[in-house]
C-alpha cells in the first residue's frame, strides 16, 4: 500500500491509497460528523436535563414560589427540612418502602427465573408473559384496578378474605394496611422485568459448570448457592440498582391508590415533592427535597456498586 | 463411582425413579406457576369483569369474577363522560411521535459514541452515565418553568419535545453498536460511502433488534405515563389516557364499571403491541441486563 502525504491528496483516489489517506485528511471531518450525529439528541438533553438540573439546584437555594422574583435564601430550605415532620415522615416512608420492595423484588424475580429456566417446562412462554404483563401496562391504570379491588365495599380481595372469615379492615383506606398494599403493587409491577433480566443472566452461565457440579453430587440447593448465585452477581447488581431507583421514584400506584394517605402513611418523597410544587407552588422548597432524593439515590447506589464490584464475574 | 464396580445395581429402575421424580417436580412447578400467574393476571381479569357489570351487581356480589349481569353500557358511556376519544388520539400521537423521533435521535447519538473517535468522546460518555443515575423528578420544577416560559403548557410540543432524546436510549444503542465488528464500516468507507449512508444503509439495518427494544420501551413509557402529562397539561382535552382516567376517578369515586371500561380500552393497544413483539422484546430486555 502506498502512503500518500495528506497535503498532496486533496482528492484521494479510491481503493489502494484510500485507507491511510482517508485517516489523515478526515480526522477533523470525522470529529465534525460525530458531533453532527450527537447534536440533535445532545441539544435536547442539554436543555431539558442539564439546564434543568442546574436550575433546580439554584432554585433549591431560593424562596421561589412561582410568583414575583425569588430571593436567595442560602441553605434555609435544607435547614427547614430537618424540622419538617411531613418531610421526615416522607423520608422514612421512602426508606421503608425501598427496604422492603427492593429485596423482595430481587428474591421473587430470581425465584421465578430459576423456575422458568427449565427448558422443557410446559406453558413456559405463557408464564413468562403473564408475569411480564404488568410491566407493559400503565401502572397508573392498573393501580385503579388494584384500588377498586381493595375497596372495602366493592373490592374482590376483601370479599375473598371474608369468605375465609378474615377481615381486611378498611381495605385500601386502612392506615395499618395501605403501605403494605402499595408495596405489593410495586413488586407486582416490576418483578417481571427483573425476572427477564435474571433469565438472561442464567442463560449466560456456562452449562458445564452446573453439570459438573451435578456429577460431583452437589444438591440443587448447594449448586445454586455455590455456583448460580455468585455467577449472577453482575445481573444482581444491575437489577439491584434498577429496583432501588424504581423504589425511590415510586409515585403512580401511591398517587392513584392512596394519594399519600391515609394520614400521610404512604406519602413518599416524590409525592411530597409533587404536592409541594404542583399544589402549593413552593418551588424552592420542592427543589430542595428533590436534591435530597438525588443524594439518597446516589449514596445508596455507590454502596451497591462498591459491594458488587468485589464480586464482578468475567468469563 | 462405586456403582460402576458393583454389578448388582439396577440401572433401569434407578433411571425410571429419576425420571419419575423429574416429572413430579415439573408438575409441581407448573401448578405453582399457574397459581402465581393467576395472581399476576388478577387485576386484568377483574378489570374485564367489572367493565361489563352494573354498579349494583358489583356492590351486591363483590366476590365473583364471573359477571352475573352482562352489559356493554359502560363501554358506550365512557366516550360521553370524558373526552375519551380525544384523549385516545392524544395518547397515540404523543407516544407515537416521541417513539419515532427519540429512537432516531438516540440511535444517531449512540452510534457516534460507539463508532467514531473524536475529541471529547470520553467526557460525553461519562456525562451520559451520570445522567442515567439522576432521578428525573429532580428536574420537574425547572422543567415546568421552561415549558411555561416557552408557552408550551397544554400543547403537544410541550409533551413531546423534552422527550425527544434520553440518556437511557443513547446508552442502550451505544452498547449495541459497540459490539458490532469494526471492518463493516471501514470497508464501506474505503469504497467512498458517506457517513450518513454508512449509518443508514449498513449500521441501522443491523441494529434492528436494539431499535425494536428501544422503540417498545419508549412506546410503553410514554403511552403509560401518568406524571409527565399531569404536569404539562391542565385541560382535559389535551390529556392522555392514564391521567385522563385518573382525573375521572378523582371526580367519581364509585363508578368502577365506567372507570374499568376506560382502563380496558386504554390498555389493549399496549398489550397487543407487546404480544406481537414479545419474544424479541423480552430477549432484548434480557440482554440489557448482562452488560
Amino acid at each position: 500500500m502506498r502512503i500518500l502525504p495528506a497535503a498532496n491528496s486533496s482528492r484521494p483516489s479510491r481503493g489502494l491509497s484510500g485507507s491511510k489517506a482517508w485517516r489523515v485528511t478526515s480526522k477533523t471531518r470525522q470529529a465534525f460528523t460525530a458531533w453532527m450525529f450527537i447534536a440533535p439528541a445532545g441539544v435536547i438533553i442539554a436543555i431539558f436535563v442539564f439546564w434543568t438540573l442546574f436550575e433546580s439546584l439554584k432554585t433549591s437555594f431560593t424562596d421561589d414560589s412561582g410568583f414575583g422574583s425569588a430571593n436567595w435564601v442560602g441553605l434555609a430550605n435544607y435547614v427547614a427540612l430537618l424540622s419538617d415532620p411531613r418531610f421526615l415522615n416522607a423520608l422514612a416512608n421512602t426508606l421503608v418502602y425501598a427496604a422492603v420492595v427492593v429485596p423482595v423484588s430481587i428474591i421473587v424475580a430470581l425465584g421465578l427465573a430459576v423456575l422458568l429456566n427449565r427448558p422443557n417446562l410446559p406453558f413456559r412462554g405463557f408464564f413468562r408473559v403473564a408475569v411480564f404483563l404488568p410491566f407493559v401496562t400503565s401502572l397508573g391504570i392498573s393501580s385503579m384496578a388494584w384500588w377498586a379491588m381493595l375497596n372495602p365495599h366493592a373490592g374482590i380481595i376483601p370479599a375473598w378474605f371474608e369468605v375465609f372469615g378474615l377481615s381486611l379492615g378498611n381495605g385500601i383506606q386502612d392506615p395499618a394496611l395501605a403501605m403494605l398494599f402499595v408495596m405489593i403493587v410495586g413488586v407486582w409491577r416490576d418483578v417481571g422485568f427483573f425476572m427477564v433480566m435474571y433469565l438472561g443472566g442464567l442463560q449466560s452461565i456456562p452449562k458445564e459448570l452446573r453439570e459438573s457440579a451435578q456429577i460431583d453430587g452437589a444438591s440443587p440447593w448447594k449448586s445454586f448457592w455455590n455456583i448460580t448465585w455468585p455467577l449472577l452477581a453482575n445481573t444482581t447488581m444491575f437489577v439491584g440498582i434498577m429496583a432501588l431507583v424504581f423504589a425511590f421514584q415510586a409515585f403512580d400506584q401511591i398517587y392513584i391508590m392512596t394519594g399519600g394517605g391515609p394520614f400521610f402513611r404512604t406519602e413518599t418523597l416524590v409525592l411530597y415533592i409533587f404536592s409541594t410544587a404542583v399544589e402549593r407552588y413552593q418551588l424552592g422548597y420542592a427543589s430542595a427535597i428533590s436534591w435530597v432524593l438525588v443524594l439518597l439515590v446516589f449514596v445508596v447506589s455507590l454502596f451497591q456498586v462498591g459491594y458488587f464490584s468485589k464480586r464482578t464475574v468475567q468469563y | 463411582m462405586a456403582a460402576i464396580a458393583a454389578p448388582g445395581v439396577d440401572y433401569v429402575s434407578q433411571a425410571v425413579g429419576k425420571a419419575r421424580r423429574q416429572r413430579g417436580m415439573t408438575i409441581l412447578i407448573v401448578v405453582v406457576m399457574f397459581a402465581i400467574s393467576a395472581f399476576f393476571l388478577l387485576p386484568f381479569a377483574w378489570m374485564l369483569t367489572a367493565s361489563v357489570r352494573t354498579e349494583g351487581s358489583l356492590l351486591a356480589d363483590p366476590a365473583t369474577l364471573w359477571p352475573t349481569v352482562f352489559t356493554l353500557d359502560n363501554y358506550a358511556e365512557i366516550w360521553r363522560r370524558i373526552p375519551f376519544g380525544r384523549q385516545l388520539v392524544n395518547t397515540v400521537f404523543f407516544a407515537g411521535a416521541v417513539t419515532v423521533i427519540s429512537v432516531t435521535l438516540n440511535s444517531m447519538a449512540g452510534y457516534a459514541l460507539a463508532r467514531f473517535d473524536f475529541p471529547g468522546k470520553n467526557v460525553a460518555f461519562l456525562v451520559l452515565i451520570l445522567t442515567l443515575m439522576v432521578p428525573i423528578e429532580v428536574t420537574f420544577v425547572p422543567l415546568y418553568n421552561i415549558i411555561s416560559n416557552f408557552g408550551w403548557i397544554d400543547t403537544y410540543q410541550g409533551l413531546i419535545v423534552p422527550r425527544m432524546a434520553s440518556a437511557f436510549g443513547i446508552f442502550l444503542m451505544r452498547q449495541f453498536f459497540i459490539a458490532l465488528p469494526k471492518d463493516l464500516e471501514d470497508a464501506a468507507r474505503i469504497d467512498g460511502a458517506s457517513e450518513i449512508r454508512i449509518f443508514l444503509r449498513i449500521m441501522w439495518p443491523l441494529a434492528k433488534p436494539a431499535v425494536l427494544t428501544l422503540g417498545m420501551f419508549s412506546l410503553l413509557r410514554n403511552w403509560n405515563d401518568l406524571l409527565w402529562p399531569l404536569m404539562v397539561i391542565t385541560q382535559q382535552d389535551m390529556l392522555t389516557l392514564p391521567p385522563g382516567l385518573a382525573m375521572f376517578k378523582g371526580d367519581n369515586l364509585t363508578e368502577f364499571g365506567l372507570l374499568m371500561a376506560g382502563s380496558v380500552v386504554a390498555l389493549i393497544p399496549m398489550v397487543v403491541a407487546f404480544l406481537f413483539v414479545q419474544r424479541s422484546f423480552i430477549e432484548g430486555v434480557a440482554t440489557t441486563g448482562m452488560k
